[in-house]
């Protein structure tokens, strides 16, 4: 690992301001990820700024209804907020399916938006990675490829976000609270936060440099049944090959995210205005695919953990 | 038989209780500079004030240093294990403010004033947490290199089902969780053990479990 010199900011704009006047600065918060790629020095920042002493770990309630998590609540804390568990099903439920009950304790709400791809290709410093190096190549097209994406990817990068969380906050359409260095404040939806990879697969996120991300803003509950299903090759601590996030009210309408097949939690108009056909609502969300040989089979996953989850909320089969 | 086990276990391995000797009391200034220092020609450091098994330490460390490395390196406290160094396998479990974490992804730096408790702390060879008995009363290991992560973190785990953390398992999430077997089963995925002890695992909490319920 290389050395960095380390700091605790007192305060929200005190972090932001202090990222832009240290060369090579990053925030750390549960560092459950931004350790782990350090390690491997695929992260190197210069300097850590420690935010977790800027009290922004608190669930309140908002004047019309809804939400406001602070970016430093953990995981387990926002999965087990009584509140969210009543209202927001799919998130607890989205939350409770990633990772270890270690992890979950120390992950927070802002920097699991942040989490980087688990493509082994951006793990692995001796393969090309465009989101690593930008342009050195990507070793995952042509290569091993069964976890990556097949809709929103670039032939610069197939890496997909790999998170739960985000994809049930797709589907509630949150809202991510951040403050900026020169001290201005601003929210950006959650379905403009992760950027597709185009040609510059290095840049994940509509955040500017050293904006820092102070909430997570829920719209008032949406009411329906709340459901995660998530497919994966093990049945608890592994990353979704496919992950569908959906809220369905009592006449079959909703609304249905899909994680583990883009650069971004996936979510198309047209799917939900399809609902409650599973078959149609996941050739709008598939459309367009480009596939890999490797992950073609995510194609059917999609329909098939779809027509799952509606078969669940008429009253048919088991839960996940 | 009971008694011989714990015996061998105790002179072979040692591994879960951890020594008990050999904690390395730094009695550096208490005073905390709350950024790193960094001399030109040296690796910047920092100092940190912690609290681990009960006993205060006060240490000015390389900010790279894990809380795993801090307790094993520098506090001497060799029972917490380093198995992958990467947040997957558990075997660096330990228990920051009673919640349990990955040690080995968490600098040391950013833990100023946490109560750390490792195995050491849960239990001695000669007082061992009852835990520890119904590992051994259910062999729960066979190596024992994932034991102390797996105690701690389901001592950790119980208390999490106990204050209502939901789970993966559960049919209806606004209800509370209750101690099942599913529910230690789902909870202790990131404790890999590979030597395959799971269904004695399960079982030595099972007892533990019913028997603190």
């Amino acid at each position: 690992m290389r050395p960095f010199t380390y700091e605790r900011a007192g305060s929200p704009a005190e972090a932001a301001a202090a990222a832009i006047r240290m060369q090579g600065a990053r925030f750390i918060a549960g560092g459950t990820n931004l350790i782990d790629l350090m390690k491997i020095e695929v992260e190197t920042p210069a300097h850590l700024i420690d935010v977790n002493g800027l009290g922004l770990d608190s669930i309140e309630g908002t004047q019309d209804g809804g939400l406001r998590i602070g970016a430093l609540v953990s995981n387990a804390d926002l999965s087990a907020d009584k509140r969210v568990r009543r209202d927001y099903g799919v998130l607890t439920r989205a939350i409770v399916a990633g990772a270890s009950g270690q992890l979950r304790n120390k992950a927070t709400t802002g920097g699991n938006l942040l989490q980087r791809t688990r493509c082994p290709y951006f793990y692995d410093t001796n393969q090309p990675c465009n989101k690593r190096k930008p342009g050195s190549g990507c070793g995952a097209i042509g290569g091993f490829s069964r976890q990556l994406g097949i809709v929103g990817v670039s032939d610069k990068c197939i890496a997909t976000y790999p998170g739960d969380m985000a994809v049930a906050l797709r589907v509630l359409d949150a809202k991510v609270e951040t403050v900026k260095p020169d001290g201005t404040t601003r929210t950006i939806p959650i379905g403009e936060f992760h950027r597709l990879w185009g040609d510059t697969p290095h840049i994940e996120t509509a955040l500017e440099t050293g904006e820092l991300i102070t909430a997570v803003i829920l719209p008032p509950p949406l009411g329906g049944r709340h459901f995660y299903h998530k497919v994966r090759d093990r049945r608890s601590y592994a990353f979704a090959l496919v992950s569908i996030a959906a809220v369905i009210q009592q006449d079959g309408s909703g609304r249905v995210a899909v994680g583990g097949i883009a650069p971004k939690p996936w979510r198309v108009p047209a799917a939900d205005a399809a609902l409650p056909d599973a078959a149609a609502a996941a050739r709008a969300l598939t459309a367009g695919a480009t596939p890999t040989e490797d992950n073609r089979f995510k194609i059917a996953l999609v329909e098939r953990t779809l027509a799952g989850v509606l078969a669940e909320a008429r009253g048919e089969g088991a839960t996940s | 038989m009971t008694i011989d086990h714990r015996t061998l276990l105790a002179s072979r391995r040692g591994v879960l209780a951890g020594s008990a000797a050999g904690v390395a009391v730094h009695s550096a200034s208490p005073a905390f500079a709350a950024s790193s220092s960094q001399k030109a020609d040296a690796d910047p450091t920092a100092k940190v004030s912690l609290k681990v098994n009960g006993t205060d330490h006060a240490l000015d460390v390389d900010t790279r240093t894990t809380l795993l490395d801090l307790l094993r390196e520098h506090l001497k406290l060799a029972g917490t294990k380093k198995g992958c160094d990467h947040g997957q396998c558990g075997a660096c479990t330990v228990m920051v403010n009673g919640e349990r974490i990955n040690s080995c992804l968490s600098f040391a730096v950013m833990h100023e004033g946490d109560e750390v408790t490792t195995i050491e702390g849960l239990g001695t060879p000669d007082d061992l947490h009852p835990l520890q008995d119904a590992f051994i009363e259910h062999d729960g290991y066979q190596c024992g290199y994932c034991t102390p992560g797996q105690i701690c973190s389901a001592v950790a785990m119980l208390q999490e089902i106990r204050s209502g953390i939901p789970s993966h398992v559960q049919d209806d999430i606004t209800e509370d969780p209750s101690v099942t077997e599913l529910e230690m089963r789902e909870r202790m995925s990131g404790n890999i053990c590979r030597c395959g002890a799971y269904s004695n695992i399960a079982e030595a909490l099972a007892e533990f479990a019913g028997e603190t319920a």
